[in-house]
């Protein structure tokens, strides 16, 4: 095992230490806005797919890129834009208005 | 120095997505949190656009386009009686890309590929490959384009062991072997097949704890994509992702008294219990109308509602509001009792109801109003069933002994609306509705509703 490898461990467990403690705390409330947003982070496979679909390696590489590159695209557009949806909805009372 | 920037912006990216998590923990905080997450994602990207491998930005300007078109469209369309349907799907695309990733990473070194590597990019690519279909399966259950009930058949759980393992062993001999692409493509095929084997089997009403299970797959694989390009930032936002997905499993399946394996084995639903039904064929109901329950309520200082999906699926809520505001109007109080598997993903019921205007101060979880119920004048039980059932506390025999369920039992009055005398999801009895204190408001929850809403409004 390499250190680069061993250091890549390091970062994924304290990582998902962190991630553990932080999602325990989200109100059972917000599990639905919580999984979209997680939905709209998990799109950051683009920063791979973005280098696949513009490093012109050969064509296959830039096709699976390029589609790649859309499916996360999706995902991070389609996620923050309906949290933001799901969020707007939740209001303290009805006669405040809408922020 | 351009390689030290993009790694501040991938540094700035992982903690804007934590704080963005952070802000979650409140309705109050959490449209902040995912403006830090935007921002996140925005400097992630830029940094990424500054690579040095990227020769020509054509393509890439295509993917964002479309991808976008898409994602709006999606965003702005989806009924939020759809968004399990709309998660469902996006998990499928988050393991797409995921996978895809790693295919082209493996098209392109191949042999040349370290052990270390390989094993960090089949892990990849199973599970991303399971994730595709498997959620895509979700959707189609979710959107009822499938049979949403348990599909099983003779020794569907042999064949799915056999096949899974299958695939593992592909995975040993690939990271052993990195040079031979038919076995890798195989692992690949099997996965896309196991994905679609394993769902079909669970239930619509399982479907919180699959998405769940699915996304956090699908939180694992990217972070081994960050593995095998060696980039921190997806290491990160994978381990977070996966983290939120164990995390609401783990929930899910407590909250119905199920463990993963019980979930993915199970195929719930046929073995139910038959002894608790022939003891109810001699009890006997009480029924009301809208007319003496708007009476009850409207004299009700304290007034708990138990939604289920029942409610949802009548399309009740804005009915539901509306006796919530009569009944303040009148200076008694008004909560909702949200049960964690109400709905069809995890906080769905919490939604539904400030989609139709409930505010969220009147939304508690089972813990924060199960003390509650026994200083409740009315309890409004509307399309539950399973999650009032007090067997779950009291009958060691039943099939959801040990369910955490909302002790409606407890209060003072207990009103049932519910379309007939049918059984839950579970297909077993409630003792709950031959309860001396309960009354049965039967018929479709929207009209019945709709025709308490006009009584009450009667009432001053």
């Amino acid at each position: 095992m390499t250190l680069t490898s061993l250091l890549q461990i390091y970062v994924f467990v304290l990582a998902a230490f962190v991630g553990y403690y932080t999602i325990s705390k989200v109100t059972p409330m917000l599990h639905t806005p919580l999984m979209s947003l997680t939905n709209a982070i998990s799109g950051i496979s683009l920063v791979g797919s973005l280098v696949l679909a513009g490093s012109q390696h050969d064509r296959v590489s830039t096709i699976l890129g390029v589609i790649a590159v859309t499916a996360a695209t999706i995902n991070v557009v389609g996620g923050f834009m309906i949290t933001d949806r799901i969020l707007r909805m939740f209001r303290r009372d009805r006669t405040q208005a809408p922020k | 120095m351009k390689e030290q920037l993009i790694q501040v912006a991938y540094l700035a990216a992982s903690i804007l997505f934590i704080l963005g998590l952070r802000g979650m923990t409140s309705p109050a905080t959490a449209r902040r949190g995912i403006l830090l997450a935007e921002i996140g994602m925005l400097a992630a990207i830029v940094g990424t656009l500054l690579h040095h491998d990227i020769i020509s930005y054509t393509w890439i300007i295509v993917g964002l386009l479309v991808g976008s078109a898409i994602g709006t469209a999606m965003a702005l369309l989806t009924p939020m009686t759809a968004v399990p349907q709309r998660t469902a799907i996006a998990l499928s695309f988050g393991a797409l890309a995921a996978t895809l990733v790693g295919i082209a990473h493996y098209h392109q070194h191949g042999g040349d590929l370290g052990r270390g590597t390989m094993a960090a990019l089949g892990f990849e690519v199973m599970l991303g490959s399971i994730t595709i279909t498997g959620a895509l399966m979700a959707f189609g259950k979710l959107q009822e384009l499938v049979r949403s009930a348990p599909v099983t058949w003779p020794g569907q759980n042999v064949i799915n062991g056999l096949l899974f393992l299958t695939t593992v062993a592909l995975f040993a001999m690939v990271v052993v072997d990195p040079g031979n692409d038919t076995l890798f493509y195989a692992m690949i095929g099997l996965g896309l097949v196991i994905g679609v084997l394993v769902v079909l089997p669970i239930g619509g009403a399982d479907m919180p704890v699959v998405i769940a299970l699915l996304n956090s797959y699908c939180g694992l694989a990217s972070a081994a994509t960050g593995f095998v390009l060696g980039n921190n930032v997806l290491i990160i936002a994978g381990a977070l992702d996966g983290a939120s997905g164990f995390i609401l499993s783990i929930l899910m399946s407590k909250a119905m008294n199920r463990s993963f394996r019980n979930v993915l084995f199970g195929a719930f639903g046929g073995e139910a219990a038959a002894p608790a039904a022939a003891a109810a064929t001699a009890r006997s109901v009480r029924s009301t109308n809208a007319e003496d329950l708007a009476v009850l309520l409207g004299y009700a200082r304290r007034v708990v509602v138990v939604p289920g999906y029942g409610m949802a699926v009548a399309q009740a809520q804005h009915e539901v509001r509306e006796v919530m505001e009569l009944v303040e109007k009148r200076g008694g109080e008004v909560v909702f009792a949200v049960h964690p598997v109400a709905g069809r993903m995890p906080g769905h019921m919490n939604v539904l109801l400030a989609e139709a205007n409930v505010p969220y101060d009147r939304l508690k979880d089972m813990d924060e109003v199960n003390g509650e119920f026994e200083r409740t004048d009315v309890v409004l039980v509307i399309g539950a069933n399973d999650v009032v059932n007090p067997a779950a506390r009291t009958d060691r025999s039943s099939p959801i002994y040990g369910m955490p369920i909302l002790n409606a039992d407890q209060a003072r009055n207990i009103v049932v609306l519910k379309r007939s005398m049918g059984t839950g999801f579970a297909g077993i009895d409630n003792a709950l509705f031959y309860n001396p204190k309960t009354q049965m408001y039967f018929g479709d929850a929207k009209k019945s509703l709709g025709a308490l809403v006009a009584e009450l409004r009667q009432l001053s």
